[in-house]
């Protein structure tokens, strides 16, 4: 009895200490894969909503008052997005939510933040399933139906291929939704997927899929999965002699790409947010920044990032009262927003209708190829 | 009737206490709270098989995988079913874990506990690991993502969903501790104990041993899987990852470190074993769980080493009470 | 039928490298009956610390069989290093303690390293050097053989092949044998048990850093957790086969190298991590003394 007692007393005594709040902060919360196969995710991720609010709270805030960032590492894995998720809403008691790129864990999270109705902010899961899973998740970026079948009007108008084989993360749901939809459009323009093969995350040996690939002759090979095991991937294929071209999402968009596959992701193709050779002055002037604070080019995440706490901050300066309600009322309007990766306006699924680029790989520069709208 | 005394007092006042818990803390804790009853239902049953029957099964938490997906799985099937029934039919839906995962007890002990403890322990551990692959390949279970938005214990008037969770979890709590505290202490339990002090000698006795390391495991197995069924909708997510080798591990680690043949030390246990990772989150953001880990895997070996009794050794808290009365005379 | 052979080649390149980790857990196995569960862990630190030397002295601008084998030196020495010292701090204490707290201490061992490892080298996965350039020898249409693969039989075959005149023409491997049939008989005929459980522990993880090796050259990605799921598939080659006896472990190894690329060829990648624990448990059921039996330390 004595043990409990005094263990209940030490949690009350836990309990107490955790609920110092600050009122004159804003505190957004922040889920992201800091560490583990998709590192580079969250991180770049995190960047940018690091210097979206650093921008916002040295022109002194919102309405006055300086915006906090808590964020916590999910080490890219399914299981912890629940547990960090919930800590933020019940003990850091966040205003609102901005997370993730994968589009599984960001799905965990979204069920949380409706169930507790707290707004979140997607800014790079493309999956469909995300935003729809509620009326206060919203996302930034375009979704895959539009990019699966960006990849395969790319191959057969400019690439001019016909013979595709697919090699799918079976245990992703990104990669599985993005594939299919790019085999049924590339097979309703005529084209031909000459075979549909899978591999699990977190694999590293791919010679078996990638022989019988090879026995199929493709023109190109679509891998619609995250840059981890695409890196593997695609120097394993070379190892087998398989010529064909490489083709990809958005999921292979981390600077560790080409170093991770030695090269042989070089001269492949993929679909992105944004381009780092756009014209817009935007654009530029963002990638100057980024460069100057963090000494790197920044990739779409970090670029998705800086747009989603843009419009996030955004929404919070336009509500009449400082409640997650309010907010997610407000971001619901986003029309016309002029985000670093194009002009967002959130539609009724709260999904953004964007164009994508496409680029080609040559060593760490991303070469912009073509721009392809919905 | 007399029997139940005991319990039946238990739970009325945790039911007060429940009260108490609802108002006085914040969501946070509470959830925690919550946590720790769960893995304690787990740990007292895995306690029944490594610290009582002397047997080592890695699996554990496979066993709470059958149980949380079936309960997930039942209650999207039949969603006015719990409606109807509020609480009861948690109830039932939990049952109906518990047998089917102490189904898969049977399948899975029959077979292995004739083999060599070693080789007991891998066994149990590849269980787990195939129920993972087969669990990640069948899409009407959600497949890789799992299935999401299970329904959470419900409300019940001014009694929030807190108090509601809270005492259904702790119903099966007291089931489970004072079910496990009466059959170790019974005639079934010296036969338990028996195996594990020396099996030979069990079976010259004339012992089925085999038939009591199956029966030990098939309850323990039972239990598993009502805590995977209060896992189902406590976190109202289940995926094939969540219920791997680490989570087998963690229930592992608190029979031990609670010592090997004590309920008492199985709970505390969990209550640290929970708490902790928690705690080490606020002091470190980025290498929390890594702490944790490497705190836990140093402590088994620690513990191994100089006191392979754990915290408790096969005491329970009545022997310390009476300690402390003798020490006041 | 042209990829049959392709096929063949990546069953048994993917074969051999579980035989070098599978031999370690057979050994270790053969002389104290125990499970060391933290060999895929010591496993992965050879991979680290192989990268880390190639990273000081820049292997990677002087490709080839030099820069190979000082990076196999590297990976052996650490491995040797940090087995003895598991051995001499976790399972030593413990001999003569019931089955289960030893395993328990195993088990926590393995996690220790694990996390550890996430913690010293950080849980993000590192592109492993390449060491060996690799060109192709034959490239037909039908088959493709490149230099790395050639190397990576070549480096397996020598490692065997030092094993088996280890175990089978020395003195030392004759008290191994010895040590695993009746320690206590061997220990009254005057054998230094202590010091041939060390020895065995050096020799098992040595082979398990070579085994790091050349899965960092075929593929580039290390991670700490990356002796998980192949020392779990390691070790059930070494059932598989019979622990405790070596050739049984090679060919256990080679049948689960062949079957998992077969099966994710023609089935499904999702059944490759099933397959291990299939077999694991087929061979429990069907005949739990492995393929074959119960044997001490014998042929390779």
């Amino acid at each position: 009895m004595k043990f409990l007692v005094s263990f209940l007393l030490s949690l009350s005594l836990v309990s107490l200490t955790a609920c110092t709040k600050n009122t004159n902060e804003l505190v957004i919360g922040e889920f992201a894969s800091l560490t583990g196969n998709e590192a580079t995710f969250g991180q770049s991720t995190n960047k940018g909503i690091r210097m979206a609010l650093d921008e916002i709270n040295a022109a002194g805030g919102i309405k006055g008052k300086k915006v906090k960032l808590i964020t916590y590492d999910n080490q890219g894995k399914n299981d912890e997005v629940a547990s960090v998720v919930k800590r933020l809403i019940t003990q850091d008691k966040v205003l609102a939510i901005i997370g993730e790129v994968a589009s599984a864990r960001s799905e965990v999270a979204a069920h949380i933040a409706q169930q507790y109705k707290v707004p979140m902010i997607s800014p790079s899961s493309t999956s469909p399933k995300v935003t729809a899973v509620g009326d206060y998740i919203f996302r930034v970026c375009f979704i895959d139906p539009f990019q699966g079948k960006v990849m395969a009007k790319f191959m057969i108008e400019h690439l001019k291929l016909k013979k595709v084989a697919i090699l799918r993360d079976v245990k992703n749901q990104y990669s599985v939704g993005l594939a299919d939809v790019f085999s049924k459009e590339v097979t309703s323009r005529g084209g031909e997927v000459l075979t549909d093969v899978s591999y699990q995350g977190e694999d590293v040996d791919f010679k078996a899929q990638l022989t019988q690939i090879k026995s199929k002759n493709p023109e190109a090979i679509f891998i619609p999965g995250y840059y981890g095991e695409v890196a593997l991937i695609t120097n394993q294929a070379r190892q087998l002699g398989i010529k064909s071209v490489f083709l990809g999402g958005d999921g292979w968009d981390s600077n560790d790409l080409v170093k991770n596959s030695k090269k042989a992701a070089n001269g492949s193709y993929y679909s992105n947010h944004y381009s780092t050779e756009s014209t817009d002055p935007k654009v530029q002037d963002f990638i100057q920044k980024y460069k100057g604070k963090y000494s790197e080019v920044p990739d779409a995440m970090a670029a998705l990032g800086y747009d989603a706490a843009k419009i996030m901050t955004a929404a919070m300066e336009r509500v009449t009262e400082m409640t997650p309600e309010q907010i997610k009322n407000e971001i619901a309007k986003t029309k016309d927003f002029p985000g670093v990766t194009g002009n967002i306006t959130l539609n009724d699924q709260r999904d953004a209708v964007k164009s994508a680029v496409v680029v080609q790989i040559a060593d760490d520069a991303r070469k912009f190829i073509i721009n392809i709208a919905p | 009737m007399k029997n139940f005394k005991i319990p039946l007092f238990a739970y009325i006042g945790l039911l007060i206490l429940g009260l108490a818990l609802q108002f006085g803390l914040n969501a946070y804790i509470q959830i925690l709270i919550l946590q720790i009853l769960m893995f304690s239902i787990a740990a007292m049953s895995l306690n029944l098989v490594n610290g009582f029957t002397g047997q080592f099964s890695l699996g554990h938490a496979g066993f709470m995988a059958v149980g949380a997906y079936t309960s997930a799985y039942l209650s999207q099937l039949l969603p006015g079913f719990l409606e109807t029934t509020h609480v009861f039919g948690f109830f039932i839906f939990s049952v109906i874990a518990g047998l089917f995962a102490s189904f898969f007890g049977y399948v899975v002990g029959l077979p292995s506990l004739r083999l060599k403890g070693d080789y007991l322990a891998i066994v149990t551990l590849g269980f787990g690991e195939i129920l993972r692959v087969v669990l990640l390949n069948i899409e009407p279970l959600g497949g890789a993502r799992g299935i999401s938005g299970i329904v959470p214990y419900p409300e019940f008037g001014f009694l929030d969903r807190f108090w509601v969770s809270f005492a259904y979890i702790s119903f099966w709590f007291l089931v489970c501790l004072f079910f496990l505290w009466r059959i170790t202490r019974s005639r079934y339990g010296r036969q338990f104990m028996s195996v594990r002090e020396d099996e030979v000698a069990a079976l010259s006795l004339g012992l089925s041993t085999t038939k009591i390391k199956v029966s030990s495991f098939v309850i323990a197995s039972f239990f598993a899987g009502v805590a995977g069924s209060i896992y189902a909708h406590l976190i109202s997510i289940v995926t094939p990852t969540v219920f791997g080798f680490l989570m087998s591990v963690n229930i592992v680690v608190m029979v031990v470190l609670g010592g090997m043949g004590s309920f008492t030390g199985s709970i505390i246990a969990a209550a640290f074993v929970t708490v902790m990772p928690e705690l080490l989150r606020s002091v470190q953001s980025v290498t929390g769980y890594d702490l944790r880990m490497i705190i836990f895997s140093l402590g088994l070996i620690l513990i191994m080493i100089f006191k392979p009794n754990g915290l408790f050794g096969d005491k329970e808290l009545p022997y310390f009470l009476s300690k402390l009365k003798r020490k006041k005379v | 039928m042209q990829d049959l052979i392709q096929h063949l080649i990546n069953g048994l390149s993917l074969g051999s490298i579980y035989a070098l980790i599978a031999l370690g857990y057979t050994m270790v196995y053969g002389v104290l009956q125990l499970i060391n569960f933290a060999h895929s862990d010591i496993y992965m630190m050879g991979a680290f610390a192989s990268y880390y030397v190639s990273r000081w002295f820049n292997f990677e601008a002087h490709p080839g069989i030099v820069t190979l084998c000082m990076a196999l030196l590297a990976s052996m020495t650490a491995c040797a290093l940090i087995g003895v010292a598991v051995e001499r701090f976790a399972y030593r204490p413990l001999r003569g303690s019931p089955k289960i707290n030893i395993l328990i201490t195993a088990i926590g061992v393995s996690l220790f390293l694990q996390f550890g490892a996430q913690l010293i080298f950080g849980p993000n996965p590192k592109a492993f050097p390449t060491l060996i350039e690799d060109v192709a020898l034959i490239e037909t249409e039908f088959i493709v053989l490149k230099s790395l693969e050639v190397t990576v039989f070549v480096i397996t075959l020598l490692a065997l092949g030092v094993l088996h005149f280890l175990v089978y023409k020395t003195k030392f491997g004759k008290s191994m044998r010895a040590v695993s049939h009746n320690i206590n008989t061997a220990s009254v005929l005057g054998i230094n048990v202590n010091k041939v459980i060390v020895l065995t522990f050096i020799v098992g993880s040595a082979l398990a850093g070579v085994g790091s090796v050349l899965v960092g050259l075929k593929y580039p990605k290390i991670e700490p957790l990356m002796g998980v799921m192949i020392g779990l598939k390691g070790f059930v080659a070494a059932v598989f086969g019979g622990i405790g006896n070596m050739t049984g472990a090679v060919i256990g190894a080679m049948i689960m190298g062949l079957s998992e690329e077969f099966v994710v060829a023609y089935l499904s990648s999702t059944l490759r991590d099933a397959l291990a624990f299939g077999l694991l448990i087929g061979i429990l059921i069907w005949k739990p003394s492995g393929l074959l039996g119960k044997n001490t330390v014998e042929k390779v």
